[in-house]
């Protein structure tokens, strides 16, 4: 009995004050070590695979862009606690908007990028307002209506956006005159998984600070959450608007990548719902679950991608069983097999002991 | 525009619209009993048509039996589905159940397009193309079958609410799931039930428009989300709505891609969608009060 004890006083603190602390504290380790990996990733592959080092990169680049869309969708779905079914729109909205804005106006893409931002956050508003009024997954539907309307406006308004054929002539990002050409190059690796970096720190900040304990409150329990005076329609749309800037920033970095071409496909129907499954699929409401989700979703595919026709049906095999398995998400899934191991370990040391 | 133009759009809309009803009653069947939101509806409607159309051309079958072939073996994958993938989740949270329906809808579509392939299927109108003037405007004979079907799934299905132990047995599991598993009622049993009969009707509307729209693996999509937002118009959950919301939405989808724009047709819908969620969020039928 004293030896059980003793063996999880270590990982279980004594008090709330002391374990928040103590995560916190884990956090910012495992931060740095992320930071670490993300660093030094280009090199190892450089140096342990020449021959297709560019494709590791843009593979890459595409898992950062996912993990910004993913890392905001988190945010409403984890700890809001309701669904976007149309958050390709947003994606969308920031990619055509700077897209635009540059090729067509001549604009410079860090004020595009504003630009965008600010037309989908408006758009964002527009649409949650009314919907997180009211209890229940209204906000769902609501998305799922502007992602389709945004697909479809995208596609058919040919003058603007160019339609099926495609928005030419890019420009790509500078920064103090250092233009970011290509995202072929290791370059638009570091530019693009700065951002990362510095949206999963706001991120990680965000839903520990007071908005975010409020979120998470009412994700539990929205009527106790209420009690405790707790603005949460409001709450609720605040999240809402954050996750659909950073699907704005994603799309406005996309927009300017390597190919500096831009055509409605990725910004459909299908977006949405794999953003969603990369999302619940990593565990929501966790800090890694969309970067697990996003590596293994982005992974996945271009596994599958030599097998046409097969792909999609491993592809829904493999979700459905998943998330059978495990419901929580990979995240967690995962955190829990590593304690389970650990346990399983020091027990075994324990008896070897005695 | 002349009214006769208008009365043309709205008859070729009622047709549109009542295979919407069909697979509206579907989500709300599953709806009901399972408080989840079923996004392989559409891949339902998929497999009635292409099976319907696959054994017709392969074995030269009368198109009654290829009906009934195509009708019991998606009723077969509606039953495998809620067995196999819903049933083994039941205590997950609606999010991870819907993910789990939308893997489902990616499995199913995939392996059509491998069993069948890509192309488009046609199949014959069930009694001829000659159309049929009613006060000025056609109408095709598959839009009466159209419209026929979906007046027979309707009155089908009031008849087992109404008069089934069945039936009454999922009504109570809608309104009250904890209450009516008190009472006896197995739970798991009426989700059967209710993924079974969803993919049935399912599978009629999509026998009925195979004519129209031709059968492909890839239709089920965009024709589940319209079903989905249907549901939403007429009140999610209310059969009466379904039934109400999907003819509504054919019409207003037939008149706006008539008389505004066909090339936004298909964001027309899913416009009327936003609409009814900020006029009127219980859908036409729905109870006031915006709970889900």
């Amino acid at each position: 009995m004293a030896a059980v004890e003793e063996r999880q006083a270590p990982r279980e603190p004594a008090n709330e004050a002391e374990a928040m602390a103590h995560r916190r504290r884990m956090q910012k380790v495992q931060l740095g070590v992320f930071l670490i990996i993300v660093a030094v990733l280009p090199l190892v592959l450089q140096a342990m695979r020449p021959n297709d080092y560019r494709y590791y990169l843009h593979i890459l680049v595409f898992i950062g862009l996912n993990l910004i869309l993913a890392t905001g969708l988190n945010l409403l779905m984890g700890y809001a606690g309701q669904v976007s079914l149309g958050h390709a729109a947003f994606y969308g909205l920031g990619a055509y908007t700077s897209g635009i804005l540059t090729a067509r106006y001549g604009w410079n893409p860090w004020a595009a990028m504003l630009a965008a931002l600010v037309l989908t956050c408006f758009v964002a508003w527009l649409v949650g307002k009314p919907a997180l009024r009211l209890k229940g997954h209204y906000l769902a539907m609501a998305t799922l209506g502007v992602g389709i309307i945004v697909a479809v406006v995208i596609r058919q308004w040919t003058s603007l956006t160019g339609g099926s054929a495609g928005l030419l002539q890019i420009p790509s990002m500078t920064l103090f005159g250092f233009e970011f050409k290509s995202n072929m190059d290791t370059h638009y690796y570091y530019f693009v998984w700065a951002f990362v970096m510095l949206l999963t720190i706001i991120f990680a900040n965000l839903v520990q600070s007071r908005p975010g304990r409020a979120l998470r409150a009412l994700h539990d329990s929205e009527l106790a959450a209420q009690t405790l005076g707790v603005d949460t329609a409001g709450f609720k749309v605040r999240a809402f608007v954050v996750s659909a800037a950073y699907a704005s920033i994603a799309g406005t970095l996309y927009a300017h990548s390597s190919m500096r071409f831009l055509s409605p496909t990725p910004f459909d129907f299908h977006t949405s719902i794999a953003l969603l499954v990369m999302v619940v699929l990593g565990g929501q409401g966790t800090l890694w679950g969309p970067v697990v989700g996003a590596v293994t979703i982005t992974f996945i595919n271009e596994t599958l991608r030599p097998y046409t026709n097969y792909d999609i049906v491993v592809y829904g095999l493999l979700l459905m069983i998943l998330m059978i398995v495990m419901p929580g998400g990979l995240a967690r899934g995962l955190a829990a097999l590593w304690n389970w191991l650990l346990d399983r370990f020091s027990r075994s040391s324990q008896g070897e002991q005695q | 525009m002349t009214a006769d133009q208008v009365w043309q759009f709205f008859l070729s809309g009622l047709t549109t619209g009542g295979t919407y009803a069909l697979i509206a009653l579907g989500f709300s069947l599953i709806y009901n009993a399972t408080g989840v939101i079923n996004f392989a509806q559409g891949e339902f409607v998929m497999l009635g048509g292409m099976i319907a159309a696959a054994s017709m051309a392969a074995w030269d079958l009368p198109l009654w039996l290829a009906a009934l072939i195509a009708i019991a073996i998606t009723t077969v994958v509606g039953l495998v589905l809620d067995r196999a993938a819903i049933r083994p989740a039941r205590y997950a949270p609606h999010v991870v159940l819907i993910i789990i329906t939308i893997g489902a809808s990616i499995f199913i579509r995939g392996t059509a397009s491998i069993i069948w392939g890509p192309d488009e299927r046609p199949v014959q109108a069930f009694s001829g193309e000659a159309p049929i003037v009613m006060l000025g405007a056609a109408i095709t004979p598959q839009s009466l079958w159209v419209l026929g079907a979906t007046l027979v799934s309707a009155v089908a299905m009031w008849l087992i609410f109404e008069y089934t132990v069945v039936g009454k047995a999922m009504r109570a599991c809608a309104i009250n799931a904890h209450a009516a598993q008190l009472c006896g009622i197995e739970l798991s049993r009426m989700v059967s039930w209710s993924f079974g009969l969803a993919a049935a009707i399912g599978a009629v509307a999509g026998i009925v428009l195979a004519p129209i729209t031709m059968a492909q693996y890839n239709i089920g999509t965009m024709l589940g989300l319209k079903g989905f937002v249907a549901a939403i118009i007429g009140g999610m959950g209310n059969s009466l709505g379904a039934i109400v919301g999907g003819l509504v939405l054919g019409v207003l989808e037939a008149l706006g891609a008539g008389l505004i724009s066909s090339q936004y047709k298909d964001a027309i819908a899913f416009i009327i969608l936003i609409i009814v969620l900020l006029v009127r969020p219980s859908g036409i039928l729905g109870r006031e009060g915006g709970e889900d």
